[in-house]
């Protein structure tokens, strides 16, 4: 994405070498290109919006107003308030430790950090209802202090916690250690703390590619549904996130409800890919390499 | 000297905070990610190897475990063909709405998977935009194994297209005019040029939407029908287990899915290593 503003759209760039295809093949490229993210991308995202307001703006707000939806949009947002910003400071202090220092185990700490995202989000709600649940380790003594995690928001929020674990930490470490520690040494051999250094040298080099990691943790965050499904117990108004709010309303056959809420998903994903299509235009260099 | 400097878990830096901030990582990642696992790994060792054999190849589990993996190859076969058109169209053509279509490649990272699943099965049902049209030929996408594999090729589309594409952009022009220079045809340079320097990234990319398909669930089971023996993924069986409190049925197929899952995360790191050394020398 480097070539910003160097071809305007629209005007294809001179080509009469042997290193380009024929109008016609490359024609025939673009159509089945277009065609196929018309069908499976365009299509469904198109339709969420479309079934939301099949009968009108005045079902669709009724549904938005409804007292177990707002539970679930309240839910949806006390679970990224919380899990987002953990995995913010895991992420810095995994980053800082990974990128600012050597030691041994260090390619195998950042494999770990990848784990969650190789584990199937039904795995891992399983895992803390084998944990925490009522048959589980420590079921029988969290239920003695009455100690409620598994069908209720504490294992909303961990489950949560896990499948976006590695999404901060993996935006920071590769543009950490593009960084190098030059800055960080100057800076602690002028007389500066470990805070101060880290709050005025370190924060402000990786605070984009710290925004765009929080940005996509964040829509993963609300948007969970596999490991929240397992661990929540889906009582309404109570352990219901808006993306089980949705499937509850659609199994009901209140596709106008089901999708009013589906909707405002779609626009946070579009919010999403908004801004960060933006970061990757406007800030490319303090980005990690795989994300120019 | 040299000893005790091999002795050391880290070298020397001025730098402070190492101890505090690696400390609390590997706390956190032990609370959250290590733990849990291991109770996992735990319990379904505890049903030793003759119980938990007889779960894994129980008919059901193995019929759903067939469905998962047979679509999700398929899903990145496809994935493979029309991701690398995305990608190469993107990279070589300059048009109008490049930039968007473009910026909503992402689009499956983006938007939480129930949201795709209720918006593909609105799309391919028999009565929605496209199933309508397919329904005269005979075709039925939603409520089958075709639906899951739509829902598949949804959410995989972008590994293939993000892993490709950056490699794509490093390739040095200059190599295909030398092919061309030296007589070789388009497709000539295409074939014995391009294809090799982009398998690596392309194989890379197979595999990572071959891992997330694996483990899909939200998009999945809307579109699925949900038909034991016919359109139920292993994920979904997971579920149907626990909702019968059927714990050891569970964790058994959980655990041979995390098996085959860090397999193929294995190969994703050896295909990765081999990438790299292949951009390295180019």
């Amino acid at each position: 994405m480097v070539d910003t503003a160097m071809t305007p759209a629209g005007r294809p760039p001179p080509r009469l070498d042997a290193t380009a295809e024929s109008t016609p093949v490359s024609l025939v490229l673009i159509a089945i290109a277009v065609v196929f993210l018309a069908l499976f991308l365009f299509l469904p995202l198109v339709s969420v919006f479309y079934e939301a307001l099949v009968t009108g703006f005045g079902p669709y707000f009724e549904a938005l107003a409804e007292k177990d939806a707002l539970a679930a949009i309240r839910l949806t947002l006390l679970v990224a308030t919380i899990s987002v910003p953990a995995n913010l400071v895991f992420g810095l202090a995994a980053a800082w430790a990974i990128a600012k220092f050597e030691f041994k185990g260090k390619s195998l700490l950042i494999t770990l950090i990848d784990l969650p995202f190789s584990v199937s989000p039904v795995t891992s709600g399983l895992i803390y209802v084998l944990l925490f649940g009522s048959q589980g380790f420590l079921g029988p003594w969290l239920q003695a202090q009455g100690i409620h995690i598994i069908f209720a928001v504490p294992g909303i929020v961990l489950a949560t916690i896990f499948v976006t674990f590695p999404f901060i930490a993996r935006e920071l470490i590769p543009i950490m250690e593009e960084q190098g520690t030059g800055d960080e040494e100057a800076a602690v051999s002028l007389g500066a703390g470990g805070l101060t250094t880290f709050l005025r040298v370190t924060l402000p080099n990786v605070k984009w590619a710290l925004l765009y990691g929080v940005l996509l943790c964040n829509a993963r965050a609300m948007g969970e549904f596999g490991a929240v499904s397992v661990v929540s117990g889906k009582i309404r108004g109570q352990t219901n996130t808006m993306p089980l709010q949705v499937e509850i309303l659609y199994n009901e056959y209140m596709s106008v409800a089901a999708f009013a809420i589906a909707s405002l998903l779609a626009l946070l994903a579009l919010v999403t890919l908004g801004m960060k299509t933006f970061l990757e235009w406007r800030y490319a260099d303090e980005l990690s390499a795989t994300r120019r | 000297m040299r000893a005790v400097a091999a002795l050391r878990i880290r070298k020397p830096s001025v730098i402070p905070g190492f101890g505090l901030t690696l400390g609390f990582a590997l706390a956190y990642m032990s609370l959250i990610v290590l733990l849990p696992l291991a109770v996992l790994i735990v319990t379904s060792a505890g049903l030793g190897w003759s119980g938990f054999f007889a779960i894994a190849t129980d008919p059901r589990v193995v019929a759903a475990l067939k469905v998962s993996f047979g679509l999700s190859l398929l899903a990145a076969l496809i994935n493979a063909v029309f991701g690398m058109i995305v990608a190469w169209v993107l990279v070589r053509y300059r048009f109008p709405g490049r930039r968007l279509l473009d910026a909503f490649i992402d689009l499956p990272f983006a938007l939480p998977t129930a949201v795709a699943g209720i918006a593909l099965t609105a799309i391919y049902a028999p009565n929605g935009w496209v199933g309508a049209l397919l329904a005269p030929l005979g075709v039925k996408v939603a409520y089958t194994p075709l639906g899951i594999l739509v829902a598949l090729v949804f959410i995989g589309l972008p590994f293939i297209v993000r892993t490709v594409q950056p490699v794509l952009e490093d390739l040095d022009r200059e190599v295909e005019e030398a092919a061309a220079t030296l007589g070789a045809r388009r497709f000539t340079t295409i074939r014995r040029v391009i294809v090799p320097a982009l398998l690596p990234p392309l194989l890379t990319g197979f595999a990572l939407a071959l891992a997330r398909a694996v483990g899909e669930y939200g998009s999945v089971i809307f579109i699925a029908g949900n038909i034991p023996f016919v359109s139920e993924i292993a994920p979904l069986l997971i579920i149907v287990k626990l909702t019968e409190f059927d714990y050891a049925g569970a964790t058994t197929i959980a655990t041979v899915m995390l098996a085959i899952s860090f397999m193929l995360l294995l190969l994703i790191n050896l295909l990765q290593s081999w990438s790299a050394r292949g951009r390295s020398r180019g």
